[in-house]
């Protein structure tokens, strides 16, 4: 954007849905896509009398994520009540960290993506805890005014992690929320699933323009509702452009106009200006007299040290070194997730062999994961089952392709690899077989041992299919291997 | 006959009274009582009985009971209650039915008490005198024509009235002790955190705290020891062992114990000089019960009024904010009796007719002192005069074992004289309130009566998780005095 006479300043605020199994006070589910309001409880509910109680899990996914962004962990962090009134917000207020939030003062560097050996450190102000309110669906068809709510998501833990103004483009701060977004995952603080809202994104923006070395700047426009990467890329552009325009033919700036809220609407791609409030919101922040403050003691730290292995980029590295696979490989691996990481990990080690398992792992579990819409958790066949069946291959007791048709056997019938050969009928085949085997197909072919003798021993080729069809347990190898010798001998 | 818990519970294990018997006579006292005290509102006679049955059947085929097997109890109307209403004495909750039970709830059940029924209050303990109750005024068994105090009226009242012998009130500034006095009867407000706060509907969080009422110091003792106890679900629940109340009753001698005397309390402005001379002559009973008196101050103590008034408005803004008519509660509807679509105007005017005028002065209140700009000057200043509050107590408590002074100025007042003046009404918490601000425990035990012939109520403090401290003491002084066992006359007006 360096056409333009004017610096872009971006703020990003993240929320992020930890990865716990129950919601922040309470033991309700926190699964995503249940029948509406049957993951509630009186507390979710906002009945009175009811009471919040912690999740731990909740704190120390915070505080991991606070150690990889960085952050210092306060000694002491409280809880404040956000108040105002929605009817997703059955308590009318939302349980938060005003001023003493669980993580602060962090940063998270990122490769510049205008120039790949640029190294930029984007600051994190803050990440508090919060609780995430319900949702409201208002039916507006055929002109009813019918609103319904699902309370399911009221109450699951959100961790709202809030940068420093210090992106200067979109492409920043996509690389930004690819590289948190990454981390997260990894480290197994969310699932960071923007379609299921695991992920939400707000942006600050203005622009800082030089006017003849007076520094003007525009209204900063918060946007929400972007719900993909792309979304934010797109909408921070649309902005720029929009605010430059207005400053040139409005002169607005932060003085006349401050602080406004904007929408994005994908279908038209333009930002829009949300209805306003009609004076600046009074949360009326103050401590949950409900709560206790939260001392983090030296125990929950050091387990969460202990949860915090390595980054994504180190497991890069480490694939590399460890197991020999290329870094492309090793990206495509890592950038699968966690569990494939660790499902990967388990195979390579186990057989042996990084660069047969990362194969194996790419191209037949990914795809059949894909295929069944499923995670590599619920994958059929586990991390040992696929060693196993990679070192039948290493010893030359399986060719590859018998070694898949294996595989999808496995997968068909939902059997383990032993029954999976049984059922194929593949069986160590004795040496005087298959010798007997290839002295037969010798006697049927003269012109291949003809061939061969004559110095193309490629030729051979021709006997293996004809092998594999009269057995298809004879190893190609071990076939090609005899054949030759006989022929010698002949 | 139902004056007494305890000895309820040895009659039954004697053979001589079974828990129907106990239950019809409570259910007789509630039927006369009610058209002219009001004290309850709700009451499940035949739940009751049945429960009751069921006791004496379980007791005659050996089972082990609870420790308040057969014993009548009544519950404040802000207690949830699962398979009763529990309105807070508001028109905002009219219809509301828990679908739970509060800890304290459960924990009567569990030790077998017969829940007789929910009692009045003042809307959403808003209140000194159940005078705000969206379900009509209690009277004052002692004097019809005057308030049972509150925010427990109703809980004091259902003692005094002799319908039941315990029943469990919540004191954020005083709503135990002060009805307590009001109706000469005996009232605890355990240390902040001893009784889990699970199921019951708050006021103010950081103040609430349910405790008992009783006619004698041992049945609170009885009570408080099946009430109180850690509960993981309320997280300001304290994990401490609790001590034995009802045991500590047991011994009269309080040699050793020193009292302090809150003699600057006597001297305020406003304090009637009949319970003046019930605090001196209670000190007296203590001296020769082997206490020692020592003159003691609170130095803060003009500021506990403002300081609550400023701390409890405001989480009771938070708090009530629930109250919205969106998912359950009252819900307006328009002059044609349809739905409001407009969200704003449906809230409004809901809240408008669901709450009263005190409840709502209170919500304009704390709103007002959490504001941008105001909370500085309001809220955050009360937190730090709370601190220099609880610090009198540290230092009072390193000197003395309890502290004494009277409960209210007065004793109970007549209906109207209080409730559209604020000011005056906030003022019945002058001596009462500075144990909610610290957490400490206290108690207010009938130790007198005025010209008028109503009761006067003497108040004692004790140190955090105390109670059983308290309970002893107030058992000994019971011992000696005997003011604990007057009864009010047939329904009467005094004056």
């Amino acid at each position: 954007m360096s056409q333009y006479p004017f610096t872009t300043v971006i703020g990003l605020e993240v929320h992020v849905q930890l990865k716990t199994a129950s919601k922040l006070f309470c033991g309700c589910s926190t699964e995503f896509g249940a029948p509406p309001n049957t993951h509630v409880c009186p507390l979710c509910l906002g009945l009175p009398g009811a009471l919040p109680v912690i999740n731990e899990k909740a704190l120390e996914l915070s505080a991991l994520a606070g150690l990889a962004l960085h952050c210092d962990l306060p000694p002491v962090t409280k809880w404040d009540r956000k108040q105002y009134f929605y009817p997703d917000l059955p308590k009318g207020y939302q349980t938060s960290q005003f001023d003493m939030p669980i993580c602060a003062d962090g940063f998270l560097e990122i490769e510049d993506p205008a120039d790949a050996n640029q190294t930029v450190r984007i600051g994190i102000i803050r990440a508090h805890l919060e609780e995430d309110a319900g949702k409201s669906m208002h039916d507006e068809v055929a002109g009813r005014a019918d609103s319904r709510i699902d309370l399911n998501r009221c109450g699951t833990p959100l961790l709202e992690i809030v940068s420093e103004p210090d992106l200067r483009t979109a492409e920043q701060c996509v690389a930004f929320l690819t590289k948190l977004r990454e981390m997260m995952v990894h480290l197994g603080v969310s699932d960071c699933e923007m379609q299921e809202g695991s992920l939400r994104v707000d942006a600050n923006v203005n622009l800082h323009i030089d006017r003849n070395g007076e520094v003007i700047a525009t209204p900063i426009v918060e946007i929400k509702n972007m719900n993909s990467f792309r979304n934010v890329a797109a909408a921070l552009a649309y902005e720029v452009d929009r605010q430059y325009e207005e400053w040139e033919t409005k002169g607005h700036t932060i003085k006349t106009h401050g602080k406004r809220t904007f929408g994005w609407d994908d279908g038209k791609q333009v930002t829009y200006p949300q209805r306003e409030k009609e004076e600046s919101a009074d949360y009326r922040y103050f401590p949950c007299p409900d709560l206790l403050p939260v001392r983090l003691t030296e125990a929950q730290r050091e387990k969460v040290r202990s949860m915090f292995t390595e980054l994504p980029q180190q497991a890069r590295e480490r694939l590399q070194s460890q197991y020999d696979v290329t870094a492309y490989d090793a990206d495509v691996i890592v950038s699968a997730g966690p569990e494939m990481l660790a499902y990967y990990d388990s195979v390579a080690t186990a057989c042996g062999d990084g660069k047969r398992a990362s194969s194996w792992v790419q191209q037949d579990v990914m795809r059949s994961i894909k295929e069944q819409g499923i995670s590599v958790d619920q994958f059929a066949i586990s991390a040992d089952q696929l060693a196993a069946l990679i070192q039948c291959i290493i010893a030359g007791e399986l060719a590859n392709n018998r070694a898949r048709d294996v595989f999808e056997h496995m997968l068909d019938k939902g059997v383990a690899m032993d029954q999976a050969m049984k059922d194929l009928g593949i069986e160590q085949v004795d040496d005087s077989e298959i010798e007997s085997l290839v002295a037969d197909l010798l006697s049927k072919n003269p012109r291949v041992v003809d061939d061969v003798k004559g110095g193309n021993a490629k030729a051979v080729g021709a006997l293996i299919g004809q092998a594999r069809k009269a057995n298809p347990n004879a190893n190609p190898q071990q076939v090609r291997e005899l054949a030759l010798k006989m022929i010698e001998q002949m | 006959m139902l004056d007494s818990a305890h000895e309820l519970l040895s009659l039954q294990e004697q053979g001589q009274l079974t828990a129907t018997e106990i239950a019809q006579q409570a259910i007789a006292a509630i039927e006369a009582s009610q058209p002219i005290h009001n004290a309850y509102t709700h009451v499940d006679a035949e739940a009751v009985l049945a429960q009751a049955q069921q006791i004496d059947q379980r007791r005659a085929a050996g089972e082990a009971l609870g420790a308040l097997a057969g014993v009548p109890v009544a519950v404040k109307d802000v207690l949830c209650t699962k398979d009763m209403p529990t309105t807070c004495s508001s028109r905002m909750l009219e219809n509301f039915r828990p679908p739970y039970d509060a800890t304290v709830v459960e924990k009567l059940r569990q030790a077998d008490a017969l829940i007789v029924g929910k009692t009045n209050m003042d809307e959403f303990a808003m209140g000194a005198s159940t005078e705000t109750s969206y379900f009509g005024l209690t009277k004052n068994p002692w004097d019809i024509e005057r308030t049972p105090g509150g925010s427990s009226g109703g809980a004091a009242a259902c003692v005094a009235a002799g319908t039941v012998p315990l029943s469990l009130g919540t004191d954020t500034g005083g709503s135990i002790r002060q009805p307590a006095a009001f109706c000469g009867i005996t009232g605890l407000k355990p240390t902040y955190g001893r009784v889990s706060r699970y199921g019951l509907v708050a006021f103010a969080s950081s103040l609430d705290q349910v405790g008992p009422l009783a006619w004698s110091a041992k049945d609170c003792a009885l009570l408080q020891d099946v009430i109180a106890g850690f509960e993981p679900r309320d997280s300001t629940s304290l994990d401490v062992p609790t001590e034995a109340c009802f045991a500590a009753t047991q011994s009269a001698d309080l040699r050793g114990m020193r009292v302090g005397l809150l003699r600057q309390s006597l001297d305020s402005e406003g304090v009637d000089a009949a319970a003046v001379q019930a605090v001196l002559d209670a000190a007296k009973v203590f001296t020769d019960l082997g206490a020692e008196i020592i003159d003691i101050d609170l130095p803060h103590r003009k500021y506990w009024v403002p300081t609550y008034y400023v701390i409890a408005p405001s989480e009771a803004s938070s708090n009530l904010s629930r109250f919205d008519g969106a998912h359950y509660g009252h819900r307006a509807k328009d002059d044609n009796g349809n739905e409001i679509n407009d969200l704003v105007s449906m809230y409004c005017k809901s809240r408008g007719e669901g709450f009263g005028d005190e409840v709502k002065r209170r919500i304009m209140l704390g709103t007002y002192a959490l504001s941008e700009g105001y909370a500085d000057e309001y809220y955050n200043k009360a937190l730090k005069v709370r601190r220099l509050i609880r610090g009198d107590y540290d230092a009072a408590f390193n000197d003395v074992d309890l502290l004494l002074g009277p409960t209210t100025p007065t004793s109970a007042f007549k209906f109207g004289e209080k409730v559209d003046d604020p000011v005056q009404m906030y003022l019945c918490d002058l001596f009462t309130v500075g144990a909610n601000l610290a957490g400490v425990p206290a108690m207010s035990l009938p130790a007198g009566f005025d010209q008028l012939n109503l009761p006067l109520g003497i108040h004692l403090h004790a140190p955090a998780l105390q109670e059983a401290r308290l309970c002893q003491a107030a058992a000994a002084f019971q011992t000696v005095t005997d003011f604990h066992r007057q009864r009010p006359s047939e329904p009467s007006s005094k004056s």
